[in-house]
């Protein structure tokens, strides 16, 4: 394995130490930036959509990645986001405020979800996502005054600044700017004071605990957050869907933020990224998959779904670090070659029975 | 709303709690035993129905003949369904399972969709028909839920406290080593313990068919039953069941007084009494300090 040297106070502190991965982030954004000379119209769009899920998914990642808080309910979240995006715009609110405080709604909304299971058992809390979500669903559909019901509200342009935004390379790097501040606040929050307390209880509650660590405060300011972050997601996605309507942020799309998450590799910002390209890239393969399959399985309407499923499923078993997990221990084999173990990744597993609470 | 509307509210409120009390008792059992969160159970009380449909129905063997080979056959299914799955995820984190079982519950309805298709199926039972208590017309098939459910926990009360595998079960929940160290054969005895969760669900779905009809839309029983459990608290089996009949009693009454949010007062219900009293209406296990 490389030895770092720390040569500098600064190297404690550097979001990225090692020379390679500088490298290689530095050309994925270089890559991203470059996007709009080779990809045009249709692709385009289809990219700002990717940045809205990554988005999204970085903000199930501060929850269920660092925290270690189940949410199955994380698309309530994006259509509270989205919801109220729409609502300020309509009231001539400027952009930007309004991505904001859609944000802080969902935020305040998730803060109160986690508030109400933030002293108990974690599944307490991922039952409570899960009815909170069907419940947001029915309201935003009942709620006709506010949201226009089954019927949908279509979205207005964005303006930014006095300057329209049209489709194409600006909302892009639009979104790619918001996707890499984010990605920047994450980075930061995983080294601040904050994120580690998050890691903590996410690793050990007693141990947190014992630490000083104020656990409930910990999970309802990773759920604030997380909240903010997929309501910022939502927002930004309603500009992109151009016509909302309830059953978008239904069950089906909780289920994709946790895919993502979990094919990516919960706990690393990397893998929030990932877990979107492959989101993103998965109706691709599905329908290749139906040309392959015979057409009594192909057509199906729960393909879909139960591909979902199994994908998750199978990476919960077989590969709980995910693509990105994967992806260490390959460069870690070639690193060390011949010298690789595979007991470096073995996670210390923990049985509830010896530490249980309640 | 006048008394007897009132009173055949209630009724029916009684049938629904019960429905949910019996898919909710399967699951904290497996808690107990496993700190394991089940949230496909409502997925096994679909797959019951399902199967008791194929037995009775499909396959022309009767209802009760039927009836026993489903939930069998579901019992089956919820042994290998912990031995060939869960057991390997023992020790990962609790996100992590929790995932896990969503993910298994997803794929059993969507596998339930594609075997049996979406359009609600209807199972003959043989408690059809009405009944007339003091000039209330009562659906039998209500009756037999609630009756079906008081059987059951009957059964299930004595089978844990009165038999040596009951004993045992309540052993290896209390303290896995020590069951262990007496010879119980914790492994087998949680897979044993899947089985009985697993069964109990498909008796509920049978119950429950007639009154919901057979389609995987009928999962989101479980998810109500999980709101149900966390109303009582989770720990404790008594407590599960009267938050199930809490929130079944409530729902009609609800439904009733404002109906544009029909379906989902169960979790409305739920994230109040989160909010207001956290550790469920009977609280049975207490915070360690550390």
């Amino acid at each position: 394995m490389r030895t770092l040297f720390k040569t500098s106070y600064g190297f404690d502190i550097d979001h990225l130490v090692d020379p390679g991965e500088r490298i290689r982030v530095g050309l994925l954004i270089a890559g991203a930036l470059a996007l709009p000379l080779v990809l045009s119209g249709y692709a385009l769009s289809e990219m700002a959509m990717f940045l809205c899920y990554a988005l999204a998914g970085l903000g199930l990642m501060v929850l269920t990645g660092f925290s270690g808080q189940v949410s199955f309910g994380h698309a309530a979240f994006l259509g509270l986001g989205a919801y109220a995006q729409v609502w300020f715009l309509q009231r001539g609110v400027p952009f930007l405020v309004a991505l904001v405080l859609a944000g802080l709604i969902a935020g305040v909304m998730g803060a109160a979800v986690g508030r109400a299971a933030s002293k108990m058992h974690g599944f307490y809390l991922a039952i409570a996502t899960l009815a909170f979500a069907i419940l947001v669903e029915t309201v935003i559909g009942a709620a006709v005054p506010l949201t226009g019901g089954h019927m949908g509200v279509s979205v207005p342009p964005i303006t930014l600044f006095g300057y329209e935004v049209q489709g194409g390379w600006q909302t892009y790097y639009l979104y790619l700017a918001v996707l890499l501040f984010f990605v920047w606040g994450v980075a930061n929050l995983k080294r601040a004071p904050t994120g580690r307390a998050m890691v903590a209880v996410r690793d050990s509650e007693t141990s947190a605990q014992s630490l000083g660590v104020n656990i409930a405060r910990t999970k309802i300011t990773a759920f604030f957050a997380s909240a903010f972050i997929t309501g910022v997601a939502g927002g930004l996605m309603a500009h992109q869907l151009y016509y909302l309507s309830p059953e978008t942020f239904g069950l089906g799309e909780s289920l994709k933020l946790l895919l993502m998450i979990v094919v990516g590799g919960l706990g690393t910002i990397s893998g929030a990224i990932i877990g979107a390209v492959f989101v993103t890239f998965l109706p691709n393969a599905i329908e290749i998959l139906r040309m392959v399959l015979p057409s009594g399985i192909a057509h199906q309407v729960g393909l879909e779904p139960f591909l979902f499923g199994a994908i998750i499923a199978g990476f919960i078993i077989f590969e709980p670090d995910g693509l990105y997990g994967r992806w260490r221990k390959f460069r870690l084999f070639l690193e060390t070659y011949p010298y690789y173990k595979r007991a470096t990744f073995t996670r210390q597993k923990r049985y509830l029975k010896t530490g249980r609470f309640r | 709303m006048q008394f007897t509307d009132a009173m055949h509210l209630l009724v029916i409120g009684l049938a629904q709690g019960s429905g949910y009390a019996l898919v909710a008792l399967g699951f904290v059992f497996i808690y107990r035993a496993t700190e394991i969160v089940n949230f496909a159970h409502g997925e096994l009380m679909m797959l019951g129905a399902f199967a008791v449909l194929t037995f009775a129905e499909l396959w022309g063997l009767g209802f009760w003949l039927g009836a026993a080979m489903g939930i069998l056959s579901l019992g089956v299914f919820g042994y290998a369904l912990d031995a060939l799955v869960m057991r390997r995820v023992i020790g990962e984190s609790q996100s992590s399972i929790f995932i896990l079982t969503v993910a298994l519950g997803v794929m059993l309805k969507a596998l339930a969709g594609m075997i049996w298709g979406y359009t609600p199926l209807v199972l003959n039972v043989p408690f059809q028909g009405t009944v007339d208590i003091g000039g209330m017309v009562i659906a039998t098939n209500r009756i037999a839920v609630i009756i079906g459910t008081v059987l059951i926990c009957i059964a299930l009360y004595l089978f844990l406290g009165r038999t040596r595998l009951g004993l045992a079960m309540q052993a290896a929940s209390q303290n896995q080593l020590a069951a262990y160290y007496s010879r119980v054969p914790v492994k087998r005895l949680i897979s044993v313990i899947w089985a009985i969760g697993a069964m109990v669900a498909a008796t509920a779905g049978v119950l429950m068919a007639p009154v919901t009809q057979v389609s995987p839309e009928i999962t989101a029983i479980g998810i109500k039953a999980l709101a149900g459990a966390v109303v009582g608290g989770f720990g404790s089996i008594p407590g599960a069941l009267l938050g199930c009949l809490l929130i079944g009693v409530a729902e009609p009454f609800l439904d009733y007084t404002y109906p544009p949010l029909q379906g989902v007062y169960a979790y409305a219900i739920m994230l109040v009494v989160l909010l207001v009293r956290p550790e469920g209406l009977i609280p049975q296990t207490f915070r360690k300090k550390v």
